[in-house]
């Protein structure tokens, strides 16, 4: 049995998560997420400015912090950390250990970046079609900032194999990161498809951080004791597939059949047919159950042969948005932030300005379900105690967004009353970036392992 | 008589693009087929109206007593193009636990 814990579920997550994995109970191997569509857009901003930049820095700290527990501990790491710039983010960490005396086993999982191989691929007939729309590429060509394959797990188990005490990769999925340990442990070959869909299973279960131990749980959610102490979750891995996803002894949260069930139907699709760079899982297939204290056997993973293609992600340049509040008090707080909205639409419309979309809504009110909640009762609406206005606008001509952030200040004196600007001054004009799914055939695109 | 979601299940939803996916679990084994049964793509698209400008699909996960809803075109055109509070559909979730179904619960 081996034990693979999560540390990190997204870019931005807690970074004592890693340090408490690695010091509160025993584990073999580390694994961090850092990487979403929102992160690759940012990374990639980065790297446009600063060639050596483009990777998750957090991750540099991290590893400084944890590195003297690494090696007492013989833990190896398996983080996505790289990014854009997989080769800065192995220079930052390999200093790190040059630093005590060290030197780190780093290997990097490369090769995912196709930013600049766009139009050799188009040349060789690779029409990166939209997988939603059925779009071809030609739609937003001239707009595409970044390009990354999702290579799967059986890289990261190469550099496992090689000696890598920690092991950076580019894109790729996010179970793979789980995965490819197990691969490597337990010598599973590529046609395993259960034993790999498992893996999977185990990874999706784990890649998200304590969502998949008690965080952002709705079963019950008052009585999931330690949230502030909250333990991330691990996955005993065996080598038949079967696998336990558990928590530290002594830290927060809860492991449930209830709590592991909304991890694992988060972010799927046709839950017969998870598709992974190294097989399908079959979501439907396997069965688990409560076996102890913060503790959940998953068994009988099914898993379906890879599929030929890879997934790429592409981003593309989709204008500008900027986003304005202002909160209006009791009494009539309800009506008046209805009537601000109203008094902006027509301030944009007598300005001229076209957008592509506007948007407000009734932080208090009904913002977050929309329609689903309905409008508040007049009676209720009376008694709102404040109701926060949230305008925003997108618009491919940035000019006309500039424009929109001046009409938010001057709503609070010449708008309805009692109302604050939040303390905030003028919104920020942002280029958003929006997200082109794509497939490419595997024998076209190829992971490089380096050590 | 008249069931809210929110006493007979629990939900998380997630995004991918332009489509958001929302879990629906059954609290207890045996609502699993009240679920089946009177939480339909119809009803979802009409509960979503005005948010989801999309097709509804549904899926059924009956080891986990779960449905897996997909709401295409529900995010606005995806979480990094969004102007909600709520880009991603993080609380698409509970949205849904406010449907009212006519049930008899297997008691």
């Amino acid at each position: 049995m081996i034990r693979i814990a999560n540390g990190q579920g997204f870019w931005g997550d807690s970074p004592d998560a890693p340090v408490e994995q690695v010091r509160r109970g025993p584990i073999d191997y580390l694994t961090l997420d850092y990487l979403a569509e929102v992160t690759m857009s940012i990374l990639q901003k980065q790297r446009s400015r600063d060639p050596e930049a483009g990777f998750a820095r957090d991750f540099v700290d991290v590893i400084d912090r944890i590195l003297p527990d690494l090696a007492t501990k013989n833990i190896r790491v398996i983080a996505n950390a790289g990014g854009l710039n997989c080769d800065s983010c192995r220079r930052a960490i390999r200093a790190l250990g040059w630093r005590s005396g060290v030197d780190l086993a780093v290997a990097t999982v490369s090769g995912d970046d196709v930013t600049e191989r766009i139009d050799e691929f188009l040349g060789k007939g690779v029409e990166f079609r939209n997988m939603d729309t059925g779009e071809p590429l030609s739609t937003i060509r001239d707009r595409v900032r970044s390009a990354s394959v999702y290579f799967g797990a059986f890289p990261i188990a190469e550099a496992l194999a090689g000696g890598a005490q920690i092991v950076i990769t580019g894109r790729c999925a996010d179970a793979a990161l789980v995965l490819g340990p197990m691969i490597h442990e337990f010598g599973w070959q590529p046609e395993e498809w259960d034993k790999l869909a498992s893996g999977i299973v185990a990874g999706h279960a784990i890649e998200c951080g304590a969502q998949g131990s008690g965080g952002n749980c709705q079963d019950d959610w008052e009585t999931i004791p330690g949230l502030e102490d909250i333990g991330y979750p691990i996955a005993e891995a065996e080598p038949d597939g079967s696998f336990v996803i558990t928590k530290h002894a002594g830290t927060g949260g809860r492991v449930t059949v209830a709590s592991v069930t909304e991890q694992l139907v988060y972010e799927i699709g046709d839950p017969r047919a998870y598709l992974t760079p190294d097989c399908g899982a079959d979501f439907t297939s396997f069965r688990l159950e409560q076996a102890g204290p913060d503790r959940v056997r998953c068994t009988g993973v099914r898993g379906t042969p890879a599929t030929p293609t890879y997934k790429v992600s592409i981003s593309y340049a989709a204008g500008f948005r900027a986003i304005g509040s202002v909160a209006y008090a009791w009494p009539d707080a309800y009506k008046k932030a209805r009537a601000g909205a109203r008094i902006l639409r027509e301030r944009l419309a007598r300005l001229g300005l076209e957008f592509d979309a506007i948007h407000s809504e009734l932080l208090g009110a009904n913002a977050c379900h929309g329609i689903a909640a309905s409008e508040p009762s007049p009676e209720l609406a009376a008694q709102l105690p404040e109701v926060v206005m949230r305008f925003g606008v997108r618009s491919q001509n940035r000019a006309a967004v500039e424009r929109f952030t001046k009409e938010i200040a001057p709503l609070v004196l010449s708008g309805p009353p009692s109302v604050t600007g939040l303390g905030a001054g003028r919104p920020k004009v942002e280029e958003v970036m929006a997200y082109w799914p794509a497939l490419i055939p595997k024998a076209d695109v190829h992971p490089v392992v380096s050590l | 008589m008249k069931i809210r979601l929110v006493d007979i299940a629990h939900a998380r939803s997630g995004d991918k693009g332009d489509t958001s996916n929302i879990g629906l679990i059954a609290h207890r084994p045996e609502y699993y087929g009240v679920l089946v049964e009177k939480v339909t793509v119809e009803r979802v698209k009409e509960h979503f109206a005005g948010i989801c400008k999309g097709r509804v699909e549904r899926f059924e996960l009956p080891n986990l007593g779960a449905l897996n809803f997909l709401l295409h075109e529900a995010l606005d055109g995806g979480g990094t193009l969004s102007l909600r509070a709520d880009p991603q559909g993080k609380t698409l979730s509970t949205a849904l636990l406010r449907m009212e179904i006519e049930a008899e619960l297997p008691l």
